[in-house]
């Protein structure tokens, strides 16, 4: 059982993907793990054939449990890579035999790319093993097709519905409908795409009320842990966004309509710029020891619809264009609803941003997820009385707040990132 | 800014036209000393005189025509015809003349005309006052349509038709007359888009004309249910501005579109048409329309209700394509 | 020239008008003896309504008529428009549905329009010209123009709703509106006292309240002399005119029709009023017109009905990529 974040101390095997005597290559999807957050996606390390699988599903293990064994072997690219660069020059694929790259002729190795086969796969009955074109059609023949229509009437689904259910990887047939005349709608698909973690967890696994109240427990000990080991401070400042939603709406009139930014996105990206000028916000404290974090992985919290928590990634945050941070947003979002985050995405943030804006709350004074030192709080962007130049105007203001761990940084240090924020958001074509 | 009525509107666009352009005047059955049928003339013959403000004899299909003739002749003649129903009489005019020439001729000959008309129900006028056939006529390539809906509207749309070298037809709405709104000036507007009037996100509501005022009416019941409904106005029933709409059905993936024409080969049934065409992988419901009952429309007050759109009937609809006709 | 100057032409001049008419009512007929091969051939298709026989009326009328004046005709109108001087290759590119046709091949046969010659076009709904005509003469009227609006109508049309109404506005309203009624007793296939309780057309006329006379239609030198007192007549300000032209046609309502109608008998007898014989054999008895010259003339339109079928047959299709255009003007601002 992997570790999938900071706070995990054991996980539930809630499928497996592959079966013994599989062939899984390194990073291959292999199994779901629920860790009471969400559901995970596990992939394996290592090349070579499942032998036996040792976690049946249903079963809770901690942390470090083995879950399955795999009868590895070289990986053929790997090894051939090796031997190419070690032995003599033309003599490669002798000399790596029957595990490397299969030797084929220039007309079968296309005709496998363009059916997206593993040559690696295929058994070869030609000379010398040779994968033939026989071998490469009967191999596509295996190749599962498009799953049959469930027997039964077609699914009343609409349009809208049916493109989204192929977007989002959800088998219509499985969906409730509460569209006009019970047809599936869009709503239901997102619905089910977020609930698919629940489905999951069907035949004998954690009920979705269990899921929620283990993930309820989880928080629960975190947050204790937090308060409990963590000095807090807290500051905040009040931001005035006008510059920022003006260049914002212009900016938007240019990009087009699913590409539109968001306020949140400026407010992420100057939350991870900020961090340069204060960087002993962004690490770890571990065993009392503060690391410095090289990166900038910015964790969002994202409230999930049956209740509950989860604050995954966006890797590299201070280096996204604000169209990228834009888009990563969107599907970090439909993901962490959907179940399926993966694994570094839930163990990597080395500072966490919480934007209860949405609620319409004015501020948010936060607890830190350990073993980060630092999170950063976005209130609800609202029109309010504002001072300018002696005068009282009207504007887009923002209240910034962050809570940091004052064995790490002081007041001082707190106060020159929100000012690094209040800064940049002045600046936005500069975010 | 004053309150005027969607009457003085109109009166005032004819008004202003007539100053401005010499080759401007009105005609058609009684819109001089009388006033016109509804009262849009009133008081214009005292200022311009029975040559530019002109009584015709009760031959719609000749004085329709004499509109045609005189637009090739040079002039800038705006036909006043009592009443859609009344149009008819005129049909081969307009739609084998008006609406043919240009092209017939190659290009030789515009016809810059308009034509305005009273269509709608809801006055208890029965059935050979009341109907709403505008949508025929948008049927019809080398038309423009025009359907204003509110004061800003009737106000504005006269001077661009007038200076558009097509035939324009005018469909004013007769349950509008009295309506009144406040009205910044006389400027033009547009007589090529549809305008949203209300912006939503969970249904698009497709209006025009008399409608406007349903659809406006149900999107505010709905909003107290927590339904979110966008209103277009098509203000342009030919051509159609698929775009404005388009737009408006893809951010709300529902349509619901309310025509007081009967849906049996109608306008609603074409908008209908194109949003499947070119929006039907963002619908997330079939498109429904609320149109009125396939009966001429009737006398009595009970009757010509239930035979109309009512606000009653989209709230329903948009519930119905929501899924909560349950309620 | 006026009626009074006709009147006191000199010889010469006299000779040299009536060699003009029959020149005018020999292009026509000639002309569409050839689109009836042309039609046979399939070089020219749709409807082709021919005009055959009644070719005094548009060869006498147009003669009164001034380039200022406006024209409206009807589907059978090769003659008004040959007569009104829209070139004959143009005319006959039409009838190919050519580019380079006059109304570039959108109208065909029964829709031939010219801004330069003001012909307002042949309208292929029966009475559906007469409102246009006096939409343009209310036109000219508001703008004190001194023009005539030529209206050509059957008396087909004096049955349609929209006669009525036009004769009583024109009358009404006192506007320079000719009405020029052809009547060639049939309308398609119906006679003209199986469709009119009163067939004195003019008389009908007459009860609107404008001023109306019946004119032989054979004779193309009574059709331009009682046209040219009418327009004058209009031009002067005093309303509309009301012109019934007796004519007939000899070929069918359209190319083929099985002719049941009439006896072949009663066509015969109106062929012995031919126009064109009753021109010809009038100039010569005159001396105004000899065999050579008669030969010149017949090989002078010969060669101009040769020319029009091969520029016509040489000229290039509108391309396809063309076909939606001129539904809706291409320009907004139309202050013409």
């Amino acid at each position: 059982m992997p570790s999938l974040g900071a706070d995990m101390e054991s996980g539930v095997l809630l499928e497996w993907l592959v079966h013994p005597g599989d062939r899984v290559r390194k990073g291959d999807i292999v199994a779901v793990v629920d860790t009471a957050k969400a559901a995970v996606e596990v992939e394996c390390f290592d090349t070579g054939v499942i032998e036996r699988l040792l976690v049946e599903p249903g079963t809770r293990v901690p942390v470090g449990t083995a879950l399955a064994m795999i009868a590895t072997v070289p990986d053929p690219a790997l090894h051939q890579a090796r031997v190419t660069g070690a032995g003599p020059a033309g003599e490669p694929a002798q000399a790596a035999g029957r595990t490397a790259v299969p030797v084929t002729s220039p007309l079968v190795r296309q005709l496998a790319a363009e059916r997206h086969i593993d040559l690696g796969s295929v058994p070869g009955t030609g000379p010398g093993g040779r994968v033939t074109r026989a071998d490469l059609q009967a191999a596509a023949r295996v190749v599962p097709e498009a799953p049959p229509v469930p027997d039964g009437a077609r699914v009343r689904a609409s349009p809208l519905a049916r493109r989204l259910a192929t977007e989002l990887g959800v088998d219509l047939g499985t969906v409730a409908g509460h569209g006009p005349g019970d047809t599936v709608d869009a709503e239901d698909v997102r619905r089910a795409a977020a609930e698919r973690l629940d489905r999951r967890s069907t035949a004998g696994l954690p009920s979705t009320a269990d899921r929620a109240s283990a993930m309820r427990t989880q928080i629960a000990s975190l947050m204790a842990r937090s308060k409990r080991e963590i000095p807090h401070y807290y500051l905040t400042e009040t931001v005035d966004l006008a510059a920022a939603m003006t260049w914002l709406r212009a900016r938007n009139r240019e990009l087009p309509v699913p590409g539109r930014l968001v306020p949140a996105a400026l407010l992420l990206k100057a939350a991870a710029l900020a961090i340069r000028a204060v960087p002993d916000l962004n690490g770890f404290v571990v065993d009392g020891q503060f690391t410095r974090a090289e990166a900038v992985h910015l964790g969002v919290a994202i409230s999930l619809r049956g209740g509950g928590l989860v604050a995954p990634a966006i890797h590299d945050a201070d280096r996204l264009a604000l169209t990228e941070l834009m888009a990563k947003l969107k599907d970090l979002v439909l993901r962490t609803r959907a179940g399926r985050l993966r694994r570094a995405e839930l163990s990597d943030p080395t500072i966490t941003v919480s934007n209860l804006g949405e609620q319409g709350v004015e501020s948010i004074l936060g607890v830190i997820y350990p073993p980060q030192v630092a999170l950063v709080g976005f209130g609800t962007v609202s029109d309010r009385p504002w001072a300018i130049d002696g005068l009282l105007g009207v504007r887009p203001l923002v209240t910034v707040s962050l809570a940091a761990d004052h064995r790490v940084t002081d007041g001082a240090s707190g106060a020159r990132y929100l000012l690094a924020i209040r800064q940049l958001l002045q600046r936005p074509e500069e975010l | 800014m004053a309150d005027t009525t969607y009457r003085e509107a109109i009166r005032e666009a004819i008004r202003e036209a007539m100053r401005r352009d010499e080759r401007v005047f009105l005609m058609g059955e009684d819109v001089g000393p009388y006033g016109g049928a509804f009262g849009v003339s009133l008081g214009l013959l005292e200022e311009f005189g029975p040559e530019r403000i002109r009584d015709t004899p009760l031959s719609e299909s000749a004085f329709v025509g004499a509109g045609i003739g005189a637009a090739l002749g040079g002039m800038r003649p705006i036909v006043e015809v009592m009443t859609v129903n009344f149009s008819l009489l005129a049909l081969d005019q307009i739609i084998n003349n008006a609406a043919t020439l240009l092209h017939m001729s190659g290009g030789q000959f515009a016809v810059p005309l308009v034509i305005r008309m009273t269509t709608g129900a809801g006055r208890q006028l029965a059935a050979q006052h009341s109907h709403s056939l505008e949508g025929w006529y948008a049927h019809i390539p080398g038309l423009r349509i025009l359907a204003p809906a509110t004061v800003a509207d009737a106000r504005g749309m006269l001077w661009p038709a007038l200076r558009c070298p097509d035939p324009v037809l005018i469909f004013e709405y007769g349950g509008l007359y009295n309506a009144s709104g406040e009205l910044d000036g006389g400027a033009a507007v547009d007589i090529d888009t549809a305008a949203v009037r209300r912006p939503g996100s969970d249904v698009t509501i497709i209006g025009y004309g008399g409608t406007l005022s349903t659809s406006l009416t149900a999107a505010d019941r709905l909003a107290d249910d927590g339904i979110d409904a966008e209103v277009v106005d098509l203000r342009t029933l030919r051509p159609l501005d698929d775009a404005t709409l388009l737009d408006s059905v893809r951010r709300t993936h529902r349509a619901v579109i309310v025509d007081e024409g009967w849906r049996s080969g109608s306008l609603s049934a074409e908008i209908s048409a194109r949003i499947t065409e070119q929006a039907f992988y963002d619908l997330d419901a079939p498109v429904a329309r609320v149109c009125s009952a396939e009966v001429p429309i009737p006398y009595a007050r009970h009757m010509e209700q239930a035979a109309l759109p009512q606000p009653a009937g989209v709230v329903a609809a948009v519930r119905a394509a929501l899924g909560r006709s349950d309620g | 020239m006026t009626t009074a100057d006709l009147a006191a032409a000199a010889p010469t001049d006299r000779a040299e008008h009536h060699y003009e008419l029959l020149r005018q009512m020999l292009r026509i007929r000639r002309f569409e003896e050839r689109c009836v091969q042309l039609y046979s051939a399939t070089k020219i298709r749709g409807f082709l309504h021919l005009y055959i026989g009644e070719e005094a009326v548009a060869a006498g009328a147009m003669a009164a008529l001034t380039p200022a004046d406006a024209i409206v005709s009807t589907y059978r109108e090769h003659g008004h428009a040959l007569a009104r001087g829209i070139a004959m290759h143009s005319v006959m590119a039409e009838m190919y549905g050519k580019a380079t046709g006059c109304s570039r091949g959108r109208g065909g046969s029964m829709h031939l329009f010219d801004a330069a010659t003001r012909f307002y076009g042949g309208n292929a709904i029966v009475g559906g010209g007469l409102p246009l005509a006096v939409g343009l003469a209310l036109a000219d009227q508001m703008a004190d123009r001194p023009v005539v609006t030529a209206c050509f109508f059957g008396d087909g049309a004096v049955a349609e709703g929209e006669f009525h109404e036009c004769l009583n506005l024109a009358a009404l309203w006192h506007l320079p509106v000719l009405f020029c009624c052809e009547n060639n007793l049939y309308a398609m296939g119906t006679r003209i006292d199986r469709a009119h309780a009163v067939t004195n057309l003019a008389a009908r006329a007459a009860a609107y309240g404008l001023s109306a006379v019946d004119v032989d239609g054979m004779d193309v030198l009574a059709v331009e002399t009682q046209t040219r007192a009418a327009a004058e007549f209009v031009r002067a300000g005093h309303g509309p005119y009301f012109l019934e032209f007796r004519t007939y046609r000899y070929r069918a309502h359209s190319m083929y029709d099985p002719d049941r109608y009439r006896e072949k008998a009663e066509i015969a007898q109106w062929q012995q009023h031919d126009p064109i014989d009753a021109l010809v054999r009038r100039m010569r008895g005159d001396a105004e017109l000899d065999d050579d010259a008669l030969a010149r003339l017949d090989a002078e339109i010969a060669a101009e009905i040769d020319a029009a079928v091969q520029a016509a047959e040489e000229a290039p299709l509108e391309p396809i990529e063309d076909l939606t255009r001129f539904v809706y003007a291409e320009s907004r601002s139309h202050d013409g």
